[in-house]
């Protein structure tokens, strides 16, 4: 497989390709000869190339998937031309040009599709709770996600397309979730050490939740996402606290490219490497 | 050092949107209009109105707003003629579709575009979209305490960059010294081309007094709400900030006696309880939290039976910022789990 952009998800997801007995690297992808993506890649022995998605559509034939992870406006125009060489696309941009995919909620239904959408950090880590939230609760009519991540990891391409991290947050949350109302807020903390990614889901305290459902299948969402990604925790198990019902989970990352706070690398670059596994596995 | 003699000082008031933390965001359509009109009459430049935390944060995490952005706006639209409107966007709670371009159709004049003061970039992509629309923009540095001078000044350079015609410190924990004020806004005045302004918080006493050292360090523009109304501690008065203008023979468009009736006016209205200082906005102020936090920290402290300072000590040392209410909850939880251990009942 390839990848297709070198910042911080790129160099993270990378780590975790090599780390996995099912997948290669054969092509690091980036638009400049010189970065620390470039280097890391060069370091590590892999193929690399400043020719960006022209170099991989010359070497489609041999590439079986290729994950991007560049900006929601270059995935668009990437995936315009892969589509057209019939190579599929794992998509960690907010671009949302596929089917949205949460390894824990629906993986199986996501090994054919041409180009899966692995929404945002935030919607990877969140939605499966909102849909604990959803599956407890009768006719739930509103839901909120808040994320906090730390500064140092969250890159440029997402500060520059701060309004689709939010829109394809909250699409996902109603594709997955049955809800009326769906809002997301994203903060960035500069605290040094950062912040480990944090994420509080909360619905009003006048929703009609069946707390002990909530509590057991926020317990087993846990410990399903731990599966895939290690670090995933709940820090605060379903409480009212008088004027809403929250949960707040932490995701702490494995350390493999930003150091461990940084889970909202971790959350949707182990996500991605789920599917290509179930992808991998699923023609042997 | 330069000047600034030929920009006249400008007063931005927003008791109409800072003031809406004090009451949890329950200004009604009536309060909004008698205040706006007083406004105008009082020569305000520019009345804020929104949630707290600006358009599109009406939200469980900062609290649910009684009006929507667009009813606030049209009410105090139809007072206003020679006082601009404005409004407060911070990028992570407003979206450009979703929230500024409707609230650009009720008819507003002027945005306020926030960051965390370190955080200008996520700016970037609404400052160059309303500049492109011609809309007066400008950049809002939020706890800008935390940052150091030669920071702010690479902050607020981006800023400038992207278009904003100005920038402002906001004092969003009431952190500030006269010194440091005297320091970061001259620094800034020295640095930049667009104005500089300043938005002062009370809780260790300094607002008035640091709005005033802003105005000498060259700042065109400060911030006032009326009675200081605010979150915790409140904010720099507009009946003060007003009568030291006077004394000091400022030139703005304020009328004395009408900015005093303004502030009269909200206290007879809205103001339901003056700020004033307590332990647990000094508290707040020491730890330099977000202001906010002190409504949403004393119901923790009282649900969870933990002392609210305690609790503020903590999100000081996690270096919280505006916005991470949730992480109150989190906190008072462990400190009451702590304590527990403690209980020899």
């Amino acid at each position: 497989m390839a990848i297709i952009g070198t910042g911080n998800i790129g160099c993270d997801l990378l780590l975790k390709v090599m780390a996995s007995p099912h997948l290669r690297c054969d092509s690091f992808a980036g638009r400049r000869t010189s970065s620390p993506g470039i280097e890391l890649a060069d370091s590590r022995g892999i193929p690399t190339t400043a020719g960006g998605i022209d170099a991989l559509a010359e070497m489609a034939d041999r590439i079986d998937v290729v994950f991007d992870a560049t900006s929601a406006k270059d995935a668009e125009h990437n995936w315009k031309i892969l589509e057209g060489l019939g190579v599929p696309v794992i998509d960690l941009t907010p671009a949302h040009l596929g089917r949205f995919c949460v390894p824990a909620l629906n993986l199986e239904e996501c090994l054919a599709e041409p180009n899966v959408s692995m929404v945002t950090c935030g919607g990877q880590a969140a939605v499966p709770i909102a849909r604990c939230f959803s599956d407890a609760a009768e006719d739930l009519g509103y839901l909120e996600i808040a994320t906090a991540s730390s500064s140092a990891s969250v890159g440029p391409a997402t500060r520059a397309n701060i309004d689709e991290y939010a829109f394809t947050t909250q699409k996902a949350t109603h594709e997955f979730c049955r809800v009326d109302t769906a809002k997301t807020i994203l903060i960035i903390n500069p605290a040094e050490p950062g912040i480990v990614m944090r994420n509080t889901i909360a619905v009003p305290d006048s929703e009609n939740i069946d707390m002990e459902a909530l509590r057991v299948s926020v317990d087993n969402m846990e410990k399903r996402i731990n599966s895939y990604v290690p670090g995933y925790r709940v820090v605060v198990p379903p409480v009212a606290t008088g004027d809403r019902i929250m949960v707040t989970i932490e995701v702490e990352g494995l350390g493999d490219w930003l150091p461990r706070y940084a889970g909202n690398l971790d959350v949707i670059t182990c996500a991605a490497v789920a599917v290509a596994e179930g992808r991998a596995e699923a023609r042997r | 050092m330069r000047t600034h003699s030929e920009r006249q000082l400008k007063i931005c008031d927003t008791t109409l949107r800072d003031g809406n933390h004090a009451v949890s965001h329950q200004l009604g359509r009536t309060d909004i209009v008698a205040y706006a009109r007083a406004a105008e009459l009082a020569g305000a430049d520019l009345l804020e109105v929104g949630h707290g935390n600006g358009l599109g944060a009406s939200s469980l995490q900062v609290g649910r707003a009684a009006l929507s952005d667009a009813e606030m706006l049209t009410a105090a639209r139809a007072q206003l003629k020679e006082t601009r409107l404005g409004v407060l966007s911070i990028p992570g709670f407003a979206t450009v579709e979703r929230d500024l371009k409707p609230a650009l159709d009720c008819g507003v004049d002027e945005v306020r575009v926030g960051a965390h003061c370190s955080e200008a970039d996520v700016t970037r992509q609404q400052i160059t979209m309303l500049r492109a629309m011609d809309v007066t923009v400008k950049g809002l540095l939020l706890m800008s305490h935390m940052a150091s001078t030669k920071k702010l000044i690479e902050q607020a350079r981006l800023m400038e960059g992207y278009g904003a015609n100005a920038v402002i410190l906001m004092d969003s924990a009431g952190a500030y010294t006269p010194a440091a004020v005297d320091e970061k806004v001259g620094a800034l005045v020295e640095a930049l081309d667009i104005e500089v302004g300043f938005h002062g918080h009370n809780n260790l006493g300094h607002s008035v007094m640091n709005s005033m050292a802003a105005i000498k360090a060259g700042a065109t523009i400060v911030d006032v709400t009326a009675r200081g109304f605010g979150a915790g501690a409140g904010n720099a008065p507009l009946e003060l900030v007003a009568a030291n203008l006077h004394l000091e023979q400022i030139e703005t468009r304020l009328q004395l006696f009408a900015a005093l009736d303004a502030a009269d006016l909200a206290e007879s209205t809205f103001v339901k309880r003056i700020p004033t200082n307590d332990s647990v906005t000094i508290a707040s102020g020491i730890a330099g939290v977000f202001s906010g936090f002190a409504a949403p920290t004393r119901r923790a402290a009282e649900r969870f039976q933990v002392d609210p300072r305690e609790i503020l000590m903590e999100l000081g040392r996690r270096s919280v910022v505006a916005g991470q209410e949730d992480a109150i909850i989190e906190v008072a939880m462990g400190l009451a789990e702590k304590n527990s251990l403690y209980d020899i009942v």
